[in-house]
């Protein structure tokens, strides 16, 4: 959130949106630099989630523009998506394909970095490789999720929620996988209500508005 | 490999695996045409005559079987909003599930078409035209169909509306379909008529591609 960060890969300006006739935020700025993270924190409506899809470019800002090293997102995603991870509320898996199967459809089809076996190596599925993804428990299936994050670092991760329905552990896994991510000049934006922690993190509180 | 054959491949073992839609399309295609020995009786003469239109007719029924979940499950799990921001553009993606799609119903049709001519006594000239017209009229299908289940994405209901939808837009698909199997049948020249189905193949292309992406951006937003 230090707009004087000496290299910042990713800009927010004066970003704002509205769902339904319903300011969600507005004038929004950050900036943040390889290694840097930002967690969003509000209630319930607060507009988390749509701004992360803001930042994505899956929903279209009222007003704003977001920049990745220098590019409009919107007007020249190219390089925008090539480093972007996104998790949402979908855990965007197929019941029927097994772990190993839904993760390397994604590795291939994101182009991933890293290979399905070290992504579940981090996030510790492993040894659930050729199980179907319908006999793991909804835990699992979110750590699947995050395995797509991890097969893809250095970039940007926007995540929402990620720690829902996850036990201490996996908590615990996942703030060592956002540690190492960061220290590999990852970025990572997170919406959570939890205390999942997050070390030198800014934080970006949304509020709800009328 | 590229991200297009990636999810092409997906798609393809997603329909294929047991309870997909591969099966279930073919049970229904199959299904369908030995319905109507009994309807209108087993009189090769008549069924010789109708035999071609009965195929079709049926082909394009069973396009719109699966329709419905070209890209509703997607939505659903949240592999749309993944799809929507890779590299490749939406249009492609569109593509892929279309293409996907053709693989596992159209194709089929397509090759047991001959086999469905023979039970209902189709006459040998006939033969040729049907399903090289199948061939390129079943990828056609996929592709307006592909419009149709994009645009119902955000309606609850979406299976019953789809068929209203596509039906009517599979009509010049028939047509020429038709229109080249009684050609050959009067002795006249084929291929114009399989030519105008080829030029609605090539329209349809495009049109599914940008039409359909704009109805998932839509329905993502």
């Amino acid at each position: 959130m230090d707009p004087d960060s000496s290299n910042p890969a990713l800009i927010a300006q004066s970003l704002s949106c509205e769902r339904g006739g319903r300011h969600l935020f507005a004038g929004l700025d950050f900036a943040l630099a390889p290694g840097d993270a930002l967690v969003l924190r509000g209630p319930n409506a607060s507009g988390k989630s749509s701004l992360l899809r803001v930042l994505a470019g899956l929903l279209e800002p009222t007003e704003g523009q977001v920049l990745w090293h220098g590019k409009d997102t919107r007007k020249d995603p190219a390089d925008w998506r090539r480093s972007l991870a996104f998790l949402g509320h979908g855990t965007a898996l197929k019941p029927q394909f097994s772990v190993r199967d839904n993760l390397g459809f994604w590795s291939r089809f994101e182009q991933a970095r890293r290979t399905p076996a070290e992504a579940l190596e981090a996030v510790g599925l492993s040894h659930l490789a050729d199980l179907p993804a319908s006999m793991l428990s909804a835990g699992q299936q979110r750590r699947l999720a995050l395995a797509r994050l991890a097969a893809r670092p250095g970039g940007c991760w926007l995540m929402d929620e990620p720690t829902v329905t996850l036990d201490a552990a996996s908590v615990e896994q996942l703030s060592t996988m956002i540690a190492r991510h960061r220290a590999e000049g990852g970025i990572a934006i997170l919406a959570t209500h939890e205390d999942l922690a997050v070390e030198n993190a800014a934080v970006l509180t949304l509020g709800v508005r009328s | 490999m590229s991200a297009f054959a990636a999810l092409v491949r997906r798609d393809v073992a997603l329909a294929t695996r047991r309870g997909g839609e591969a099966a279930l399309t073919l049970g229904f295609f199959v299904i369908t045409i030995a319905l109507f020995p009994f309807g209108v009786g087993p009189d090769p003469e008549l069924l010789g005559r109708i035999a071609a239109g009965i195929i079709w007719v049926t082909a394009l029924l069973a396009a719109i079987v699966s329709l419905d979940r070209l890209f509703r499950q997607d939505l659903e799990d949240g592999s749309l909003d993944l799809l929507a921001l890779s590299p490749m553009p939406l249009e492609l993606v569109v593509l892929a599930k279309c293409l996907a799609h053709w693989l596992v119903t159209g194709l089929p049709v397509t090759l047991l078409a001959p086999v469905m001519g023979m039970m209902l006594q189709l006459e040998a000239d006939a033969y040729i035209p049907l399903i090289i017209g199948l061939a390129l009229g079943t990828p056609a299908l996929s592709l307006v169909g592909a419009i149709g289940a994009s645009l119902v994405l955000g309606a609850r209901r979406g299976g019953a509306l789809i068929g209203l939808l596509v039906l009517p837009l599979y009509i010049p698909v028939l047509i020429f379909g038709i229109s080249a199997v009684e050609a050959a049948l009067a002795g006249l020249p084929v291929l114009p008529h399989i030519l105008i189905e080829g030029a609605v193949l090539v329209v349809s292309l495009p049109l599914a591609a940008f039409a359909g992406a704009g109805a998932l951006r839509l329905a993502m937003d």
